[in-house]
């Protein structure tokens, strides 16, 4: 029998072209292109099944439907949830209605979030926390009472600060499908709701860490990790065990010589690779119990990666260099990321920037 | 004398047992469709009628069940939607209450025209008296061979199973419906897929409003083109209008889409007038959640023509001078009764009925009811105003169900129409702050 390789559409979106499988969603397609082009999510995660669709954040135009039906959608459209049609034509961050509804969804995450990333252990890898700095506001327009609640020890190993939470479901749907039994899940109704274990009822099975990896916000904390450290202070490193329920494969998060986390293995898109047992994550916390397999890829323009040297990069010239130091070239009316600034004499710098012309250290 | 569909036999005393509804010519159109019509044919009749949607969205019901899906081995569903919770309607608890035998009978029609096997009533949970009133009927239809296995030997089987709801306003929302009813959490699902081709159970299903499904008998029993022949224009048939508020005669009244808004509210047949020395200010037409609209612009068009009780002509003029029919909750505000007050208490319910499953609606409901609540006690700021329009818009057509377009709309309505008055609100805090002070400036009374 022949393998009939399926017919792949084309879709536009922010004006790149990108060919994909036929029922590939608008969020994969723009994965595909690159970092720049894909929307936010908060809530949707690949890895489980039923999620998306509920913060907002992925929000985009449809400028056209299909090459059959190239009329506009009406609404903006939930980019992790739609699928793609042959010819469709998505805005995404080059669309001012865009830009304003994920500017208003920030704003409505924020308003009964404490704000409390100085002390929170996720500071530096939460997804609110990029969402808000590319799309938040200095200031707030709210002035009344934030929503808030009592931690809580939800098992062991977990603690559930609930006054952080967006309500992404994510941990919800990890619970489902990963684990037999599912004890926790979304209590009360509107801003009232709020994940629990229905009278403090401790989630215990052998893979409830797992939802701390899940969690895009700070709301399930790892208490064998809980105020030990600051993320960008550590060094991951990639590394496996012999285990008898999980894959082993993990990533450990060093400071100095001690292991003082350890993390599933999540990929460019914060998204957990292999999920793993609470043995691995909370027990084996020493070198001793892993094979090393070498230092985790992370992103250069991560904060984890600030100030570590890294073996498997060449270090980028100063051109590419400040290429990368443009967060935010879209709001930037200075626009330069036209320029190909390799191209530019060095001299060009040397006033602003006088480091620019000594060698690289 | 107005032609009546659905309230003709209502006021026959003992119309809510088997026998005098029979009587008076029940259950001849489920003889009708089932000994002498196919499926097929009782859909397309229902598609000549050109009923739309009685439960607010208004979205034609023929066409609704023409897109059924109809896989081989999956069994289709029809849910009644009776979670009637929408503020100033009350017209579906009328009906059941009083005639409970017409829903069962246009329930059955409707099954058989949908091949569904088992249907069901998703009553909201406050109606419990209502609930048994309908139990009970459905065990006289049984009893009399209407209902259950092999219906007047014509071999179909139909069970009808009535479920209360829990008494969430977001169950009135088809999907949540759905959810709610597979004994989840109200959630409303992300469409597409659609109820019709993945609904309840991850079957085909239709969701009906009661009077949505009430029609079928007339219809089944008179024809399509008679149907359509009532009413104006592309608003077919007749509708349940519960008029409340500050008129003469509140109730629940079946008029012939078409009647002039005026004539609505003034003529003695229907609302009889504003209530005695007062002055008509504004309405809203269809339930809580469709734009409010100033007196004047409620009566006439934006063109000085009259404005009509139909769909069309309700929302002529889009949201700057039009609103909807909705679920025909037509609640009627004199000049005593104070807008920002008004507005407040309706962001207070969809704030509470919100399902906080997604951002905007979570969050946003409940920041304008706190902006609102602080303006009308007098603590308002002169930015808020803007900041209401900024939020709603915000909100408005981001979120994953129309909870929370209905929201945004009446807020944005009422600053749209009213700024003066929320203006006053502000800058007079202790005036407006008085037990029943109301802005008393330039405004459009009738």
């Amino acid at each position: 029998m022949e393998d009939v390789k399926p017919q792949l559409v084309k879709v536009t979106i922010d004006g790149i072209e990108v060919e994909v499988e036929p029922g590939t969603t608008i969020l994969q397609a723009a994965r595909k292109i690159g970092p720049a082009v894909a929307p936010p999510a908060m809530c949707y995660y690949q890895p489980l099944k039923g999620s998306g669709g509920k913060c907002r954040a992925c929000l985009v135009r449809v400028a056209a439907g299909s090459a059959k039906d190239p009329r506009p959608m009406p609404k903006l459209v939930a980019s992790c949830l739609t699928a793609v049609q042959d010819g469709m034509v998505v805005e995404n961050e080059t669309n001012p209605q865009v830009i304003d509804a994920r500017n208003g969804i920030v704003e409505f995450l924020l308003l009964n979030h404490p704000l409390d990333c100085p002390v929170c252990d996720q500071a530096g890898e939460c997804d609110l926390q990029n969402f808000a700095f590319d799309h938040g506001k200095v200031t707030t327009r709210y002035e009344e009472d934030r929503r808030t609640f009592e931690k809580q020890d939800i098992g062991p190993y977990i603690q559930l600060h609930m006054t952080r939470c967006i309500l992404c479901y994510r941990c919800v749907f990890t619970a489902d499908q990963i684990t037999n039994k599912r004890v926790h899940g979304v209590l009360g109704r509107g801003d009232a709701s709020e994940i629990g274990t229905y009278i403090e009822k401790a989630i215990d099975n052998d893979f409830s860490g797992n939802v701390i990896d899940v969690c895009p916000v700070g709301a399930l904390t790892d208490k064998t990790y809980r105020f030990k450290n600051r993320v960008w202070f550590t060094k991951p490193v990639d590394a496996h065990r012999d285990c008898p329920t999980c894959s082993g494969k993990v990533t450990l998060w060093y400071r100095g010589e001690d292991v003082i986390r350890v993390t599933a293995r999540k990929n460019e898109w914060n998204e957990v690779e292999e999920f793993i047992c609470n043995t691995c994550r909370f027990d084996k916390k020493k070198t001793s119990d892993w094979t090393i397999e070498g230092p985790t890829k992370v992103s250069r323009s991560s904060v984890i990666s600030a100030n570590k040297y890294r073996a498997d990069t060449i270090k980028p010239s100063f051109g590419q260099r400040l290429a990368a130091a443009e967060y935010k070239p879209i709001h930037d009316e200075r626009d330069t990321s036209q320029l190909d600034i390799q191209q530019l004499p060095p001299e060009r710098f040397a006033k602003v920037l006088p480091s620019a012309m000594e060698p690289e250290p | 004398m107005a032609i009546k569909i659905l309230t003709e036999h209502i006021n026959v005393p003992g119309i809510e047992s088997f026998d005098v509804y029979r009587k008076q010519g029940g259950y001849t159109a489920v003889e009708k469709a089932i000994k002498t019509m196919t499926p097929d044919a009782i859909v397309e009749e229902v598609k000549k009628a050109g009923v739309r949607g009685r439960g607010g969205a208004g979205f034609p019901m023929g066409m609704k069940w023409s897109f059924l899906a109809k896989p081989e081995g999956v069994p289709r569903y029809l849910v009644c939607n009776a979670d009637e919770s929408e503020p100033g309607t009350f017209k579906d608890h009328y009906l059941m209450k009083n005639i409970p035998h017409l829903l069962i009978e246009g329930m059955i029609i409707s099954s058989f025209a949908l091949g569904a096997n088992k249907s069901f009533i998703y009553v909201r949970g406050e109606l419990m008296y209502v609930i048994h009133i309908l139990e009970k009927a459905i065990a006289e239809a049984k009893a009399k061979g209407f209902l259950g296995k092999n219906i007047l030997g014509s071999g179909y089987d139909l069970e009808l199973v009535v479920q209360p709801g829990g008494g969430a306003y977001i169950c009135g929302e088809e999907t949540a419906l759905l959810e709610s009813l597979e004994g989840k959490r109200g959630n409303p699902r992300n469409k597409p897929p659609f109820p019709a081709v993945k609904g309840l159970y991850q079957s085909p299903t239709v969701v009906n409003n009661v009077e949505s499904i009430a029609t079928t008998a007339w219809i089944v029993n008179n024809g399509g083109d008679a149907y359509a022949a009532v009413g104006i224009g592309r608003s077919t048939g007749t509708k349940l209008i519960s008029a409340s508020g500050h008129i003469n005669k509140p109730g629940v009244y079946e008029i012939e889409l078409g009647v002039p808004v005026e004539d609505f509210i003034y003529a003695d047949e229907w609302c009889g007038g504003i209530r005695t020395g007062h002055k008509f200010k504004a309405l809203v037409a269809g339930g809580s959640s469709v734009p409010i609209l100033p007196a004047n612009l409620a009566l006439t068009l934006a063109n000085g023509e009259k404005r009509l009780m139909s769909y069309e002509s309700l929302s002529d003029g889009g949201f700057a001078t039009g609103t909807m029919l909705g679920s025909g909750g037509f609640i009627v505000f004199d000049e005593t009764s104070c807008i920002v007050r008004n507005t407040w208490n309706f962001s207070r319910f969809y704030h509470h009925e919100s399902c906080g499953q997604c951002s905007p609606c979570r969050e946003g409901t409940g920041w304008m009811e706190k902006v609102l609540h602080r303006i009308e006690y007098g603590h308002g700021h002169q930015q808020d105003i803007d900041l209401l329009v900024d939020v709603s818009k915000k909100i408005e057509g981001n979120t994953i169900c129309p909870l929370g377009d209905a929201a945004a709309w009446p807020v944005a309505s009422a600053i749209r129409h009213f700024r003066d008055e929320f203006q006053w609100h502000i800058d007079h805090p202790s005036e407006a702050t008085q037990p029943g002070a109301v802005y008393k400036g330039e405004m459009a009374l009738v």
